[in-house]
């Protein structure tokens, strides 16, 4: 699998590491709503097909990616930064299946 | 059978000889020559024994298909199972030998088991072996027992047990094209894509390009084929953007048209150059793929059809033009569609007598007919082969009239002597990379009689053959008639490696088994090394007949990585040697040239004892021990999780992710934290220095450093984006040395230059800087021992100039380094948790941390730490534990009430941390038990079947040792 | 149908072999059944062949979409233990490991446990500690184990590089005797076939597009072969739990969906012969009967439901197994495969009535379902029979999540790809 980093461009699997499901919400910190903690933490909707979800560029840039990824063909249809960086553009210089 | 060398020209160099053994016979062969075909012009027929009923088996075929002639090849002590003789190019000093036979190869006693032959058939271990319901080999036993000497007679070549001595080597590649196999279509596809501009690599498995191309005569546009080949390869070298590698077998297809490939570098040879690898491991990235891997033939299954003489009539072909070894003298042909007769036709060409042509077919082409006609011999169209003859080589065979449509034979057998029979039945594109790399099924083509490569799920295209496309070569119609297998009795193999006839198929059908999957299981059909590359359509076939119905119905198998079999070393490859990195503090190799005994700790090595000669593990932590509570022990904390946290938010970052309050702290003090997870169980503890009002600098523990540092990062991007914190892991920027014990004030005050550290100015968990040698360094008054003790960090390019400055400054005051079993004792003393307590499963409650939950916040896992079963009274809880009978603990015993060593049961927790306590003279731990505090002042006894150790221990308070901490604070 | 013996195979294969019929029939659907399990995968066969025996109820169907045993039952790699830590596992899987037993004989059909021992090594002093925590553990609730020492392991594995190249040393093994390997497709046939025997209806071919409700209560199953009604509806889809309990509503599980790669190498001559696990990694490794070294790792770690993985877990486990045995870096790897796991938020199963009415559910094996098979479908039978658990999986709740009864072996909490 190839993950285009935003900032590093195409990179291997192994550079990155999962960090779950994207469906998620996670209640204001201050929320004592204990039913909406519990499915924050446990509850998954396992999506088949086009799933929402968090990557880590951690053997990179160690930015964190929200990509939508086929659950049933691994292809990826979106890959964006999770904490928007102003300013930054995607680097044109590198092309998917270009060298590092 | 007699095949011999002839004068053709081919790959092979016959002006040079090449020695080698087989069975510890030495023969000769040429450069070129492959262990099969060199065997072959020796004479040789006799391969080896099939897996099951151990029968004599010759060569099939002359490439990776190759089902029957497995050997092992012998490098001094490594050994090398399973090799095709196909696929092993000989080298001098080459020492092969056969498998799966006992005493010999032509003598195998294993072959007693075809007189069992009809006992062993399909599904047969399922039924029997189950042994006596009651008695001594009641249960697993019988089994078992039988088992043991299944085993020995299963299985195929011996593995080594000595360490490979071979490199392997991992090689990363991009290109905008990959073409897979070079034969003219993939040539084609290179020149092509090579002519775009783009970066091309054009992988072939054998060692040479061109493929058949090369040696079955025909005309690729307008010139000779051989010629074309030698041209185009030429012209495709001499580009820059293309990339040929030979010897190099596409193996697998992964996501993100991520193809692996094996090269063979220095297999053919006899020793690596210096510095080559054995194999190469190469992962490539490709913007499009161009599967060219061409077409495998499939044998026909008959009666017989195994035996050595017996071949595939390209592969025969493929012996008399490209490796000059006719297999046969008296060659006879035996099949189901046009291309046979090309090959033929080179067999004759080679210098052989092409004694009969047997067509299954009733009416063949005009182009067939003509080629039999050159070909001399008898044409027999609309026979079938219903036997062969012959001992461990091929005689002659029987044929009889034969109805292709109805499958029936008439008329008396009749036997036609030959030495040779080569079989076509039909061909089989090879659409294993196009199957692997996704989801679509392969599509069946009732004119090819075989599958076609699903539609693309990646960026891939098919061409050639393997896309069923067989206009190119010799231009003949290969559709087959629509016959697999010709039903005459006896054993008729379909599988030949593992011995799965005609017969299990359909005992296969007759049980139930009939889905594809089901076959393949119960009766192993092509689970066997050649993958089922000769045997899945013909076996689908015979089930698709039994069950009457069309074979795209019975389904197909998805192929799945490898295509072939590849050296488990090779994709390891250079991490065999090096699993995982090691990581070392700046003073390693002072503590190991200290005679420090090294333990590994995650991926550090740390110091566990400095023992001096003679002295026991026990004996070193506790001198260590006592110099330290009594003077000054130093050690090495380089180790610890360093984690820079800055910017203006980076104090409420703090206070959100520890369960404490960070905002608080002043600056140049540092605060013991604890974290939780989101589901409110404890995480990880350390402590933080506030060094600036918005640089912080936390301490984790070493084994959870990276892991917290990725979860901090998750948070801060993931759920507080808005944060304006930064983090930065400084773990190995900084060396780390903690010096412990009431000398320790006195020590640093006569190192350090630029501060002074008495009590006022160094206060207990207070910060200064100053120097040490020359090098600037960071000083936090802070315990872990329980003891006067200072953190003293400098760059870690100075650690070790610190380290000696520090060490040669303690010599006055008595200083002892000491490693992780003393470090141990005294945290233990003190009653402090680490990894043993927090694992995963513990509460801060279960620790007695909970005065370290603040509840003027909230922060990560406090929603969720109040949770009933977070909460329950039975929870396991931290006590000390003393030893009562003068004996050791150990780590991972457990504890019972009752006082009867025999009776294993009502375990009430678990020990999880022991020592000798020089402080209280006594052997001493750290445990969960359930109820916790509430057991201060009750005995218990430790059970430790394991180790075999039973005794009585009081459950004390966990602060065993100081516990108001007088020693650190003073 | 005949009875398997030794006596049977000489008779028929002097005969032709004309007594062997159908391991099980081909039967089409009745309208209504007592209970209807969904999925003919190891879990799903043995809740039939345990409701039926164990029960008495045989009006039973097992509806497979594809063909019986097509799950993880034929894609794990064998092995059979119950060296588990917590309590709530430890009855559990010693319960299994009894029925694995007497298992063949029970089946009348060869399923070749072997008891040839599970051997854990410790790469490092605490995690020896931690071996002998759980070793002890099992001790005191009376499962086999025992710690081996280097010394012994050496004399035992001799083919294993007893320092992993140097790099992570052995310090000692905890060893379980009596776990061991069985044939895993077979596991899958002898229970289709008894529970067959008991007058279970095999429904392959058979998929489940929705469920039957009334009100709130599920009532049956509309599948590609028609409605089926059933007074109970069992759902044991390994893989695709969170598929089928969308249909009756269900959006959201502790369950993610990951796959597993599992690797075979050629056939060896006996090389070893036990199950033997790497403590500084993840690799698990034992030898088929057959020969071939069977192997596996990690989950690839992330959401998927294609049987596919990816090569940096192939890289990661090759070069492991060739650190582990050097001698085996020149054997070659055969075949790779891929199985999804319910990967559920504690890495321990959910055997459980509800969540609705009607409804049974067992799921969340991550990678421990093969063995569990015998127990599963023994309690999964209990808990439908009796609408209320066997106290063997009294844990296995559905709500121990939110109620924080989470049965963590080890010690990740709610992060699937680290169980």
């Amino acid at each position: 699998m190839l993950i285009t980093c935003p900032y590093c461009g195409p990179r291997d699997l192994a550079e990155f590491t999962y960090q779950g499901d994207a469906n998620r919400a996670r209640p204001d910190p201050a929320s004592t709503d204990q039913a909406a903690w519990n499915v924050y933490t446990y509850d998954r909707v396992n999506t088949l097909g086009d799933h929402a979800e968090y990557w880590q560029h951690s053997g990179g840039c160690r930015a964190h990616l929200k990509m939508v990824r086929s659950t049933l063909t691994h292809a990826i249809s979106s890959v964006e930064f999770v904490r928007p960086h102003p300013g930054h553009k995607p680097s044109s210089r590198r092309k998917p299946g270009a060298a590092p | 059978m007699s095949p011999r060398r002839t004068n053709a020209p081919g790959r092979v160099d016959r002006a040079r000889s090449i020695r080698f053994s087989f069975d510890g016979k030495i023969f000769a062969g040429h450069p070129g020559d492959t262990l099969a075909s060199a065997l072959m012009a020796n004479g040789v027929t006799l391969f080896g024994r099939s897996f099951k009923y151990h029968r004599p088996r010759g060569v099939l075929t002359a490439g990776v298909d190759e089902p029957n002639a497995l050997v092992t090849l012998i490098r001094g002590d490594v050994r090398e199972p399973n090799l095709p003789a196909t696929q092993v190019e000989i080298y001098e000093g080459l020492e092969a030998v056969s498998q799966n036979r006992f005493p010999s190869l032509s003598f195998d006693v294993g072959a007693v088991n075809q007189l069992g032959g009809k006992l062993l058939g399909a599904g047969f271990y399922y039924k029997t072996f189950m042994g006596p319901v009651i008695g001594p080999l009641k249960g697993t036993r019988f089994w078992m027992f039988c088992e043991h000497f299944i085993r020995r007679a299963a299985g195929l070549g011996r593995a080594g047990t000595a360490k490979d001595t071979a490199r392997y080597e991992r090689m990363n590649a991009f290109c905008d094209v990959l073409v897979v196999g070079s034969g003219p279509a993939g040539l084609k596809a290179a020149r092509e894509a090579a002519g775009d501009g783009g970066r091309v690599i054009l992988l072939e498995m054998d060692p040479l390009f061109g493929g058949s191309a090369r040696w079955s005569g025909g005309r690729i546009e307008g010139t000779d084929a051989a010629h074309w080949v030698e041209e185009t390869v030429s012209g495709l070298r001499e580009l820059p953007n293309v990339r040929l590698l030979s010897r190099t077998a596409a193996w697998g297809y992964y996501d993100g048209n991520t193809i692996a490939a094996t090269e063979r570098v220095a297999d053919h040879k006899r020793e690596a150059a210096k510095g080559e690898p054995r194999q190469r491991h190469w992962v490539i990235r490709a913007k499009k793929v161009v599967l060219a891997t061409g077409a495998f033939e499939r044998p026909i299954v008959f009666a017989g059809n195994d035996r050595p003489g017996v071949m595939l009539a390209s592969a025969a072909a493929r012996y008399a033009s490209d490796f000059s070894v006719l297999p046969g003298e008296r060659i006879a042909v035996f099949a189901n569609n046009d291309s046979a007769y090309a090959n033929a036709a080179l067999l004759r060409e080679a210098g052989a007598t092409i004694v009969a042509i047997v067509d299954m077919r009733a009416a063949i082409s005009e182009d067939a007919r003509r080629l039999a006609s050159e070909c001399g011999g008898e044409l027999l169209t609309g026979h079938a082969v219903v036997a062969t003859e012959g001992g461990k080589g091929l005689t002659g065979f029987k044929v009889q009239k034969f109805d292709a449509a109805t499958g029936s034979l008439t008329g008396d057998p009749r036997v036609i002597s030959a030495d040779l029979l080569a079989v076509s039945g039909g061909w089989s594109p090879a659409i294993h990379l196009a199957s692997q790399a996704g989801a679509g099924k392969a599509e069946w083509d009732a004119t090819l009689q075989a599958f076609l490569p699903p539609k693309p799920a990646q960026d891939w295209t098919a061409v050639g053959t393997a896309a069923g496309d067989f206009s190119g070569g010799h231009g003949l119609d290969v559709a087959p008639a629509p016959v697999f297998e010709i039903r005459a009795g006896g054993k008729a193999f379909v599988d030949f490696q593992h011995d799965v006839t005609a017969d299990d198929v359909r005992l296969a059908h007759r049980e139930g088994f009939v889905s594809v999957e089901h076959l393949k299981r119960y009766t192993t059909l092509g689970m066997a090394t050649d993958q089922g590359k000769t045997s899945n359509v013909p076996g689908l076939a015979i089930m698709a007949e039994a069950l009457g119905k069309p074979i795209p119905e019975v389904g197909t198998t998805r192929f799945r990585a490898p295509f072939s079999p590849v050296s488990i070393g090779a994709i390891g490859a250079e991490r065999i040697g090096d699993l995982r990195p090691d990581r070392l503090t700046p003073m390693h190799d002072w503590h190991v040239g200290q005679g420090a005994k090294m333990y590994p700790a995650g991926l550090w090595h740390r110091p566990a004892i400095y023992g001096a000669p003679g002295e026991t593990v026990e004996q070193a932590y506790i001198r260590e021990t006592k110099a330290t509570r009594s003077a000054a022990g130093i050690v090495d904390v380089s180790t610890l999780g360093k984690i820079m946290v800055q910017g203006p938010d980076a104090a409420e970052f703090l206070d959100r992710v520890y369960t404490n309050l960070f905002s608080t702290l002043p600056i140049n003090k540092a605060r013991y934290g604890l974290m939780l997870r989101e589901d409110g169980f404890a995480y990880d503890d350390g402590t933080t220095w506030r060094l600036a009002e918005h640089d912080f600098l936390m301490t984790t523990t070493t084994a959870n450093a990276g892991k917290v540092m990725q979860n901090l990062e998750y948070f801060l991007d993931v759920y507080w984006p808005d944060m304006k914190v930064t983090l930065t892991s400084v773990t190995d920027e900084w060396a780390g040395a903690s010096i412990a014990g009431p000398r320790a004030r006195d020590i640093l005050a006569s190192v350090v230059a630029g501060t002074a550290v008495d009590n006022e100015t160094l206060p207990f968990m207070g910060i200064v800087r100053g120097e040490v040698a020359g090098v600037p360094v960071m000083i936090c008054r802070l315990s872990f021992s329980g003891e006067l003790a200072y953190e003293v960090y400098s760059g870690a390019g100075h650690g070790q100039q610190v380290w000696d400055a520090l060490i040669e400054a303690g010599q006055p005051f008595g200083l002892v380094p000491y490693g992780l079993e003393a470090l141990g004792t005294m945290r233990i003393e003190k009653g402090h948790v680490t990894g043993a307590e927090i694992d995963g499963r513990t509460t801060a409650r279960d620790l007695y941390l909970d005065w370290m939950l603040s509840k003027k916040k909230p922060f990560v896992g406090s929603a969720m730490m109040d949770r009933e079963g977070l909460v329950d009274e039975n929870r396991i809880r931290l006590v000390g534990l003393v030893s009562l009978d003068g004996r050791p603990l150990n780590g991972g015993a457990h504890l019972v009430e009752h006082n009867d060593p025999t009776a294993l049961r009502d375990s009430i927790g678990h020990i999880t941390a022991v020592c000798f306590s020089p402080s209280l003279g006594k052997y001493i731990g750290l445990a969960l038990v359930k109820g916790g505090k509430k057991r201060h002042g009750t005995r218990a006894y430790v059970s430790d079947p394991l180790r075999g150790r039973f005794g009585p221990v009081e459950i004390v308070s966990h602060h065993m040792f100081d516990p108001e901490g007088k020693r650190m604070h003073g | 149908m005949a009875e398997y013996s030794v006596f049977s195979l000489l008779r028929n294969a002097f005969s032709a072999q004309p007594d062997w019929k159908p391991a099980w029939r081909k039967p089409d659907p009745k309208p209504e059944y007592d209970v209807v399990i969904v999925g003919g995968g190891g879990h799903g066969l043995s809740t039939a062949y345990y409701l039926a025996k164990e029960h008495g109820i045989t009006n039973v169907a097992v509806v497979e979409r594809g063909w019986l045993g097509q799950g993880n039952i034929g894609r794990n790699t064998t092995m059979i233990r119950s060296n588990y830590l917590l309590p709530q596992n430890q009855h559990f899987y010693e319960h299994s490991v009894k029925l694995w037993e007497n298992l063949s004989h029970d089946l009348n059909y060869n399923v070749m446990f072997s008891q040839r021992g599970c051997l854990n090594l410790a790469n490092s002093p605490s995690q020896l500690d931690d071996f002998a925590r759980r070793g002890n553990a099992m001790r005191h609730v009376g499962i086999d184990a025992e710690l081996m020492s280097v010394e012994q392991i050496k004399a035992f594995l001799p083919a294993l590089d007893i320092n992993f190249g140097g790099r992570f040393p052995v310090y000692g093994g905890l060893m379980q005797r009596r776990a061991g390997t069985a044939r895993h497709d077979a596991v899958a046939w002898g229970y289709a076939r008894g529970a067959d025997r008991r007058g279970v209806d095999m429904l392959e071919n058979c998929e489940v597009t929705g469920f039957l409700r009334d009100g709130d209560r599920i009532v049956g199953v509309r599948t590609t072969r028609g409605e089926i009604r059933a007074k109970k509806v069992a759902v044991a889809v390994a893989g695709h739990t969170g598929q089928l309990m969308k249909m009756a509503g269900i959006n959201r599980l502790p369950i993610e969906s990951h796959v597993l790669q599992a690797f075979v190498s050629e056939g060896l001559k006996p090389f070893m012969d036990t199950v033997v696990t790497f403590g500084a990694g993840h690799l698990y490794v034992t030898q088929s009967d057959k020969g071939g070294m069977v192997f596996g790792g990690d989950i690839d770690g992330y959401n998927t439901y294609a049987q596919r993985g990816n090569l940096p877990i192939v890289e990661d486990v090759m070069s492991e197994l060739a650190a582990m045995f050097p001698g085996l870096a020149r054997v070659r790897l055969l075949r790779s495969w891929g199985g999804i796991m319910d990967m559920s938020m504690d890495g321990s199963p959910i055997i459980t009535t509800g969540p609705l009415p009607g409804m049974y559910l067992n799921t969340g094996w991550c990678y421990g379902g093969f063995k569990a098979t015998p127990a599963s479908g023994w309690c999964f039978a209990w808990t439908i029979a009796r609408d209320e658990p066997h106290p063997y999986n009294a844990a296995f709740t559905l709500d121990r999540f939110h109620r924080g009864l989470v049965i963590d072996e080890k010690g990740q909490g709610s992060t699937p790809r680290l169980h």
